[in-house]
Parts: structure tokens; sequence; C-alpha cells
């Protein structure tokens, strides 16, 4: 029975999939502005931003769903592909920056003439596009292997996650790193060729976007059913079991944090020309805080889980920002508590929950003592553990 | 070969383990031969969960010798590796998968391959199948296949981890407290279940139920202080005077 839900499952997120892909972009294209189905430009760009959301969200919830490891360290792999990307970005300005110098501005600025040695090779897009994948799963590599050979776990790896989070961006907030400081980079032109402020390069960004999602949501649908995908979970629910019974878990769990790491990076790769900057306060603990609340209120440990919610708390966060901008900590915060306490399993799981709340209430009035124990088996919040 | 000429499965000589300077484990010595099902029984802080924490190679021993089979020394292995030599435990409490069918429980605990890459292409054999099926039938469990873990009653899940630690097809199987929140029925089927896997493999149990040790047993160690007091039958055991005194605190008498 969970095997065909699972499958319907995949049949509903490739016909949104190929909606987002195809449909979406052609009423972009070539519908006129004034058409009740034109999607706009805007809409556009908001919608690629959140499919990028999405996908970090995934890497979080590959992790914390699934593995039992709360990550706050994803929103640092993010800003590194988005880096690795802007550095690739920032070369393609070429001479057409304020100074017209062939160096980046801020460069220019911090008194450089020529260009840094390590900036040279991110005027190739398949070395950018590299260093997106090496150095997050490098770090990882080296931070996860110290962090679970060490057997931290629970609230103490969240809490290291945290400050080489915090590390980084204030490593990255110096000028002296030559990586722009606290204004980042910005003003980007071309990519692939094409101008950046083109609707039609940022359709095609959103088009990679919807892409890049649905690879990742198969890829890791896919590791799921593997028994790889099973020992991870079995780590998540006993991991002294999985030792005791032979498993070195600390290699199982370093492969999964890598993997979310590139996940993360990727997104950040997409997420950068779409919204046209990237700075140090997209590493900042707060920004890896939120994907965790999407991934709460999407629905942990599952895969379209942490898709919904990265998409319903975005949106929200447009609504509340624009209605209510000094309150939207506060919402995010009530609404993190609220769903924690009262929906453990998200919005994928409300169907579930209110079919348990409905059978307790129908039942007890007939037979008060078997409904209690059933209808609690449903709406048993799922504890951390 | 040891300094015995005899063949130990499992041998602890001289080991010592503190903590804080309290000595769980003092001068230990216990030898066990191939096939042979052990009870171990004592007082609360007797030292018998320190002890199998150092044989699966969760805690170190301060000081003295822990080897298995013929001279495999276990005191420089961790819990993994110690694992896969064939050394099989299960926990006081049952700690099963919940969130994984009985079946899945049992094929992650089959024997086989541990590595990250190859259990991330591994497909389930038919000889895998049958090895399971044999397992959830000798641990009565066929019916339960497809259920989750988590929904089996609480001897189920026991039987469950007895069944997971014989999917690994160990040579020593450490059992401890099996019958811990049973109901007489199930303790029964549980000691039926032990003794019939006496001879295919060697088991240590830990046990505080004396009804269920009379059950199963067929050599006792009394373990007092971090050492063993004394060994022998159940009514050897039973009728030492100094088991007497360790259990029910019984001053010597001049």
């Amino acid at each position: 029975m969970r095997r065909k839900s699972s499958n319907v499952e995949i049949w509903v997120v490739l016909a949104v999939a190929l909606f987002v892909i195809i449909v979406l972009p052609c009423l972009n294209a070539f519908t006129a502005d004034t058409s009740g189905l034109h999607v706009s430009n805007f809409t556009i760009t908001i919608y690629g931003k959140y499919l990028c959301y999405a996908m970090l969200a995934i890497s979080v919830d590959l992790l914390w769903g699934y593995t039992g490891l709360l990550s706050l360290g994803q929103a640092l792999f993010f800003a590194l592909g988005g880096y690795m990307m802007g550095m690739y970005l920032m070369r393609m300005i070429g001479d057409l920056g304020q100074y017209h110098q062939p160096i980046p501005d801020f460069l220019v600025f911090l008194g450089w003439s020529t260009l840094p040695t390590f900036w040279k090779p991110f005027a190739s897009f398949p070395f950018a596009m590299l260093m997106a994948v090496l150095l997050p799963g490098t770090l990882a590599g080296i931070f996860g292997y110290l962090a679970f050979r060490s057997r931290i776990r629970g609230v103490y790896f969240s809490i290291l996650t945290q400050a080489l989070t915090y590390a980084a961006c204030l490593l990255f907030f110096r000028n002296s790193l030559l990586l722009g400081g606290n204004n980042g980079f910005t003003d980007f032109k071309f990519v692939l060729g094409h101008d950046i402020r083109e609707p039609g390069t940022q359709r095609d960004l959103f088009i990679a976007s919807g892409i890049a999602l649905l690879l990742v949501y198969l890829f890791c649908k896919w590791l799921t059913t593997t028994k790889l995908g099973k020992v991870q979970r079995a780590i998540r629910d006993s991991e002294n079991r999985v030792m005791f019974s032979g498993y070195s878990t600390a290699n199982f769990k370093l492969f999964i944090f890598v993997l979310a790491s590139i996940i993360a990076s990727l997104a950040g790769v997409l997420y950068v020309p779409q919204v046209g900057i990237i700075n140090p306060s997209e590493m900042s603990t707060d920004k890896s805080l939120e994907a965790v609340v999407w991934v709460a209120v999407g629905g942990r440990g599952t895969l379209v889980g942490p898709i919904i919610g990265a998409f319903a708390v975005n949106a929200m966060k447009s609504w509340a920002t624009r209605a209510y901008p000094d309150l939207w900590l506060i919402f995010l915060g009530t609404m993190f508590i609220l769903v924690t306490v009262f929906m453990p399993k998200g919005i994928v799981g409300l169907p579930a929950q209110l079919r348990g709340v409905y059978k307790k209430f129908t039942v007890k009035k007939i037979k008060a003592e078997p409904a209690v124990a059933d209808a609690g088996d449903a709406i048993e919040p799922a504890k951390s553990k | 070969m040891t300094t015995q000429s005899k063949k130990f499965v499992l041998l602890l000589e001289g080991v010592n383990k503190s903590f804080d300077g309290f000595k769980a484990i003092s001068d230990l010595n216990f030898y066990m031969d191939e096939g042979e099902l052990r009870t171990i029984i004592g007082p609360n802080g007797a030292g018998k969960s320190t002890m199998m924490d150092i044989i699966t190679g969760r805690t170190r021993p301060d000081t003295g010798k822990v080897e298995f089979g013929k001279d495999t020394d276990l005191t420089t292995m961790n819990v993994p590796e110690i694992n896969r030599l064939g050394i099989g435990r299960k926990f006081q409490t049952p700690s099963v998968y919940i969130h994984h069918t009985v079946f899945e429980n049992l094929l992650l605990s089959l024997k086989g391959p541990r590595g990250v890459f190859v259990t991330l292409f591994a497909r389930t054999t038919s000889e895998e199948r049958d090895r399971i099926e044999a397992v959830l039938k000798t641990v009565g469990l066929t019916a339960r296949a497809e259920d989750l873990a988590g929904s089996l009653s609480h001897g189920q899940k026991q039987w469950l981890e007895i069944g997971m630690l014989l999917a690994q097809d160990p040579k020593l199987l450490l059992v401890d407290e099996p019958a811990a929140g049973m109901t007489d029925e199930e303790t029964h089927k549980t000691g039926e279940l032990l003794l019939s896997l006496e001879g295919k493999h060697s088991i240590i149990v830990i046990e505080h139920d004396m009804t269920f040790v009379r059950q199963i047993a067929r050599k006792v160690t009394v373990l007092h202080q971090g050492h063993v007091l004394c060994e022998g039958t159940v009514d050897e055991v039973q009728n030492d005077e100094r088991v007497k005194e360790v259990y029910l605190g019984r001053k010597k008498k001049h």
C-alpha cells in the first residue's frame, strides 16, 4: 500500500514538473501582457527563486528527515555554490563595470590593477561548476569526517554546523578575502553569452531550475529505495542497532552530508543569476534556520514536503514582508512552533492527521476505549531523535 | 593459539575497567567453549553490561586480554568491526527500526558487505530472501513480514531483534535480558528459541528472571563487583553460600 501511494506521488510530481518546466515558460513567452493567461517576468523570477529554495530544502531534509542530522549549515553550502557562480558572472562583466577595467570593480576599489591568480580560471564556466561541486563537497567531507568520527550527534552537531556557517560568514565579510566583502557580487551582465537581464535568459534559468529540482527529486527518490536509503533511515531510528549490525555509520552519514552539501550548492548556483546578487548575508544562520522551517512546515521525511514547504513559506514571506515588514520573523517563529506542536508531519501529513482526529471524534461517541488507541497512533508526534 | 591448549570461542583474562575511580570490572577471567549456551547472572552493578560493552568494543578495557576465536584481539577494534567478525548483540530494550518493515529489518541485518557504495547498488537476491524467510520462521514472525516493526508488540520486537542477530549468522550471540517485560508465555517461547539455537551458535544470555534461567541454563556464571563469583549449574550456583550472601545480603556467620 505504501509503495502504491509513492507511485502516485511520482506521477503527480511529474505532472506538476511538466507544467512548471513547459507550460509556465510558454505562457510567459507566447501570450500577450494583457491576456488573462499571461505569466509575468516578475512571476517567473520569483518562482525560479523558489525552485532553488526547494532544492535547498530537500538537502536539509535528506539530512534531517531521513538521517536524523539537523544541519544548520546548509545555507553555507548554498552560498558557496552561489559564490562560485558569482565569480564566473563577475568575470563575464569584462570591462563593462563602473571603472571600465578588465577586473571586477571591487578589486579596483581595493587598489588592484591585475586579477588575483585564483580569480583567473573562473572565466571558464565548466571550471566554476567544477568548483561549485568540489569546494562544498570537500568542506563537507572534512567537517563531516571530523564530526562523525568524534561521534558528534544531535544538538551538538546542529550547533557545530551553525558555528561553521557563522565563521564562514565572518570570513566572507572580510575584504582581504578578495570576494567582495560585505557587498559581495552584483551587477552581473552576461551568463553563457546571454544578457542576464533579458526575460528570455531569466526564463531559461527558470526552466533550468525546474529541471534541476526534478532531477534532484528523482535522484533522492531513487536513493530512498536503495539499501543505502534504508540504512540511512535506520540510522535515524536506531543508530546503535546499525552500528551493532556491522555498519560504520560514520561513513554513511559522511556520504549523505557530502551529497546534501552538493545539492545545496547547485541550488545556490542557479539562485544567484536569478536574483542578481550574492553576499555573505546568504550564509547567515537565520537563512539555514529558514530552510529548516520550510522542511518542518512541508513535512520532513518526505520529498514533496520540502518542496511544498519552500513554496508555501516563501509565498507567505513575500506577502508578509510587504504587508507587515517588521513582523515577518515573528510570523516565522510562531509558524515553526505551531507546526512542531500541532502538525509534526507538516502539510504533507495533514490529511492522515485529520483522518486520525476525525476517527477519534466519530468512534469515541460509540466506543470510548479502542478509539483513543487508534487515533493516538495516527497522530503520534514524530519525536526528534 | 593461546596459552590454553583448549580452544575457546571467547576468552577474557585479567580484564579491568574503571569509570572515574569506580571499578566496574576487576580482574575478570571468563572462558567460553564453542557452541556453548552460557547464562550470566548477577546483582545490579555487577558489571554484566560493562562486560558486554568490552566484548563488543563499545568500551575499551584498561588492562587485560579479550580474545575471540583463536587469537583475534578485540581490544583494538571498534563496534562495527567486531560485529563483522561474527559477534552479535541484543540490547535489553528492543532496538529495531520502527519505520522499516519486519522484512527490511532483517534485510539490513543479513550477513554481507557493509560498505557505503556496495549498499547503494545492492539488490536483494533470492538467496537473501530465502535466508530472511528462514529467520522469520525461526522467530515466528512470518505473518508479520510486511508490517512495520513499530507495530509489533514488545515481545515480538524482542524476537525480531533476536532474528536480526541470527540474520547476521554470528558465531557468538550476546543477549541482554531477552525476557524483560515479557508475559510468562512469551518468556517460555523465548527460552525455547534460545535453546533451539544452542550448538549452532555460542550464546551468552544475561538474565534476572530465575524461572527463565532455570529453563535455559546449562552453565551459569555469577558476576559480582566486576569479577566472577562462581560458576556451575543452576542448583550449584543457587546453593553456593557466597551467591546467597550477595543476593540476600546475608552476613557471614563465624
